[in-house]
């Protein structure tokens, strides 16, 4: 008789589970991969890209018609005018053409030599456009009666430009220029010392404050609910709300922050908190730990409550005095809450952009690298260079994440 | 290390800190429901707090110390050098009064704090009993003050107009008088903003993102949770680092493929994104709720011949009903809040969400009391929710929030 050995492999109970738990993930991985993955594709792609802002939309000629000689009687002599331009200033369209269709009663006398009649619609042949270059067609017709008679206008029958152009986005034109330029740029070294300044005491403070919140709140007393919801106020609010009500608490004119401390005589003059140079990093810094320790303190809470009590009541037999029962006991049983806490919060406050952007734009030294993002992609309308410091970002972040991972796999067994 | 622990001492260190936080929060509070001019007095209030440390030690009737501290605060007032300055243009009524706050609150609660004190040498644990109460005593009204004033600023400046604004940024008190005027801001919002059409966009463009949220979410995470498949730990693993993909690195491409689409400047367009944006956070939330669950249920039903899908929505969901409350008030409060997207992706004022439409509202043309408002109404609705179902709320922001 062979000793019974659990099944190995794959039953077809087996397979039909797996089938079904990727019918189940379909959608969700369908979806994020559209909004998630292709666009982080299609950002490494631009990254490598000299395109700005206005290369977006291919270059292409426009066209604008004009019936010019006022005619107001059968018969008379009128031209039609078509101006021509390359939107674009520097690239160049290829092969345009231009044809447009008379409206009854206009009857052609004369065509420019460039164009060609074809029964009703007349096609000109028009060659390249350099950058910004600008093209002529005049076309003399006699006007009948019909076209004065009816309401017509000659842009009832638009003309039709074709060309074709090159698309920066998908032709072959690679460069590292945008790398290059972010790395040697004067502002590279205070982008970064921004970013991790914000970061690190960001992260680190929300968490400490975080933890005496929550110490605070360990206590069981009567409206205990009500401070808690209204210590989770600066979390919940929209963020919006909160950085304007910041801004103007802190106006350096009409702030009431300001009008206090000189009342208080704290300071001689009103203080401009997000307008100087080592001062605004720290007021963003400090708002973003206003607004994130009701996190860390929820966490925090959460994992207090669940901690033995007879590990205290032991303690306290033991004589042991209230600061060291914090010391030897609380703090060690936090601990992996603490750093899955920091290690989070530290990501997140690194991708962190709305705050910054609203409180000060990314001026007097708060640039950090996610608004710079924005400030080279539509500040200076330059998208590749935007793009370009994003893959810095998921760069940084990868390698946070597989720390986390790692970090956290040990922690939470995930 | 033993002389520190005198109890003369600490009494007296603990009451002057008590005191000139007493001091200092009674005039800011003061400042701002009056707009009259308050200040502490440090060395007053410090003096002051000393003496009442000491006496806590030998005598603890807390009415009558408040008393007695009321009416040496008031002599001294009257004398020109009380705990709380004021120019001369206050009244002697108010000055008073504030004199009397101080002492109540200086007293009443040093009283508790040293209560663990005795003059001469205190041993450890009451020395350190009695720097806790005053930490906690401390925290409660520096987390109060930290969390309440920005709020406080953003409900009376709307309240406000120009010219008082300017006047005097301190003062935040209400005239009453002027009946519905002061809600003018509103009103205005509502008129000539179009606030309520942003506000109706805001709340469907949430239902409809919570909506589809789930209906992603709710099989996805059932399978990461229950299902044996390969690579479930790498797709659980992914989610994770998805969800920690910033918004902005995705917001250029997906703005550039918006605008190349025509789905720019559409609630469509933004309705296709938001869900994206907080499926994987769901996912992440549902599928550890849904590992609690007890699993022998659904093998219950599973033997009694239901179908896996039959499980699902028989058993599963409506066990996993709060959880899915939860999820459901979380998502809704990210796609309430979201701004970068809107901001980025929406440019024609009558598609705005209401983040968005506050947004408009920071440009110098527009009052201040308007974008006060505005951050009014965009906090009231969250408010109400959260305060509503807090315990619900409470939970889907422990369970998700890894999130910012």
């Amino acid at each position: 008789m062979t000793p019974s050995v659990p099944p190995t492999g794959n039953g077809p109970l087996g397979k039909r589970e797996a089938r079904l738990a990727w019918l189940l993930l379909f959608p969700t991985i369908i979806s994020v991969s559209i909004v998630v993955l292709l666009p982080l594709i299609a950002i490494f792609w631009i990254s490598f890209k000299p395109i700005g802002l206005e290369d977006l939309r291919p270059p292409e000629t426009v066209v604008r018609e004009q019936l010019l000689g006022r005619p107001s009687a059968d018969g008379d002599v009128a031209t039609i005018r078509y101006r021509l331009r390359n939107s674009s200033q520097k690239k160049p369209v290829e092969d345009v053409t231009l044809s447009d269709t008379l409206p009854d009663g206009l009857v052609i006398v004369s065509l420019d030599e460039r164009c060609v009649l074809n029964g009703l619609v007349f096609v000109c042949t028009l060659g390249d456009f350099e950058g910004g270059q600008r093209e002529t067609v005049e076309v003399t017709v006699t006007v009948g009666r019909i076209f004065l008679d009816s309401s017509i206008n000659l842009s009832d029958t638009p003309a039709v430009v074709t060309g074709t152009s090159e698309n920066i986005l998908t032709n072959s034109e690679f460069t590292l220029e945008n790398f290059v330029r972010f790395f040697n740029g004067q502002e590279f070294w205070s982008v970064l010392f921004a970013t991790l300044f914000y970061t690190i005491v960001g992260t680190i403070g929300a968490v400490v404050v975080g933890l005496f919140a929550a110490l605070l709140l360990n206590n069981d007393f009567k409206g205990k609910g009500l401070i808690r919801g209204l210590y989770l106020f600066p979390y919940v609010a929209p963020v919006i709300a909160v950085a304007f009500s910041w801004v103007t608490l802190l106006d350096p004119f009409s702030g009431s922050l300001n009008a206090l401390l000189v009342q208080m005589r704290v300071v001689e003059s009103p203080i401009n908190f997000f307008g100087q140079r080592p001062l605004a990093l720290i007021m963003v810094t400090i708002f973003e730990i206003w607004r994130y320790f009701p996190l860390s303190f929820l966490f925090i809470l959460a994992r207090m409550q669940s901690i033995d009590t007879d590990m205290y009541e032991a303690a306290d037999i033991d004589g042991a005095s209230p600061f060291q029962k914090f010391w030897y006991l609380s703090l060690p049983m936090l601990l992996g809450i603490l750093s899955v806490l920091f290690l989070l919060r530290f990501i997140w406050t690194f991708n962190k952009f709305d705050d910054i952007f609203l409180l000060t734009g990314g001026s007097a030294g708060t640039r950090t690298l996610t608004v710079n993002v924005y400030e080279q992609a539509f500040a200076i309308s330059n998208i590749g260079a935007g793009a370009a410091v994003a893959v810095v970002i998921f760069g940084f972040l990868l390698a946070f994440s597989i720390f986390f991972l790692k970090f956290i796999s040990r922690e939470e067994g995930l | 290390m033993r002389k520190v622990r005198n109890g003369y001492l600490i009494a007296a260190i603990i009451g002057c800190f008590w005191a000139f936080t007493i001091a200092v929060i009674i005039a800011v509070l003061m400042s701002f429901s009056t707009g009259e001019s308050f200040r502490p007095s440090f060395l007053v209030s410090f003096l002051q707090g000393i003496a009442t440390g000491l006496t806590t030690l030998f005598y603890r009737n807390k009415p009558i110390l408040s008393v007695g501290l009321a009416v040496i605060s008031i002599i001294f007032c009257s004398l020109g050098f009380g705990s709380i300055l004021i120019d001369e243009t206050v009244s002697f009524s108010t000055q008073a009064f504030a004199s009397v706050l101080f002492a109540i609150f200086t007293a009443w609660p040093l009283i508790i704090i040293l209560n663990s004190l005795s003059p001469g040498d205190v041993d450890k644990h009451d020395f350190e009993d009695a720097v806790i109460k005053f930490l906690t005593g401390f925290g409660y009204i520096f987390f109060t003050t930290i969390v309440v004033i920005p709020f406080y600023v953003m409900l009376m400046t709307s309240l406000k107009n120009q010219q008082e604004l300017l006047q005097n940024p301190l003062d935040f008190s209400i005239d009453l008088s002027k009946g519905m005027n002061l809600f003018r801001s509103y009103f205005e919002l509502f008129g000539q903003f179009g606030f309520g059409s942003y506000l109706w966009t805001s709340f469907y463009v949430s239902v409809i993102t919570v909506v589809i949220t789930l209906a992603f979410s709710i099989p996805g995470a059932y399978a990461v949770a229950r299902l044996r498949f390969k690579g479930r730990t790498a797709f659980g693993r992914s989610v994770l680092v998805i969800y920690m993909v910033p918004m902005i690195v995705l917001a250029l491409p997906i703005y550039i493929a918006f605008s190349m689409t025509g789905l720019r400047n559409t609630v469509t367009g933004i309705v296709m994104i938001y869900p994206v944006t907080t499926i994987p956070v769901a996912l992440y939330m549902l599928q550890g709720y849904f590992r609690g669950l007890p699993y022998e249920v659904e093998e219950a039903g599973l033997m009694d011949g239901l179908s896996r899908r039959a499980v699902i929505w028989k058993i599963t969901l409506p066990l996993a009903l709060p959880a899915i409350a939860s999820v459901s008030l979380y998502v809704f409060m990210i796609a309430w809040n979201e701004f970068l997207l809107a901001f980025m992706l929406l440019d024609d004022p009558s598609k705005f969400t209401l983040t968005r439409g506050v947004s408009s509202l920071n440009s110098s043309e527009v009052p201040r009391q308007h974008l006060m408002a505005g951050a009014v109404i965009a906090t009231l609705p969250i408010m109400v929710i959260f305060l509503s179902l807090e315990r619900f709320m409470t939970n889907g922001l422990t369970a998700g929030s890894v999130k910012g």
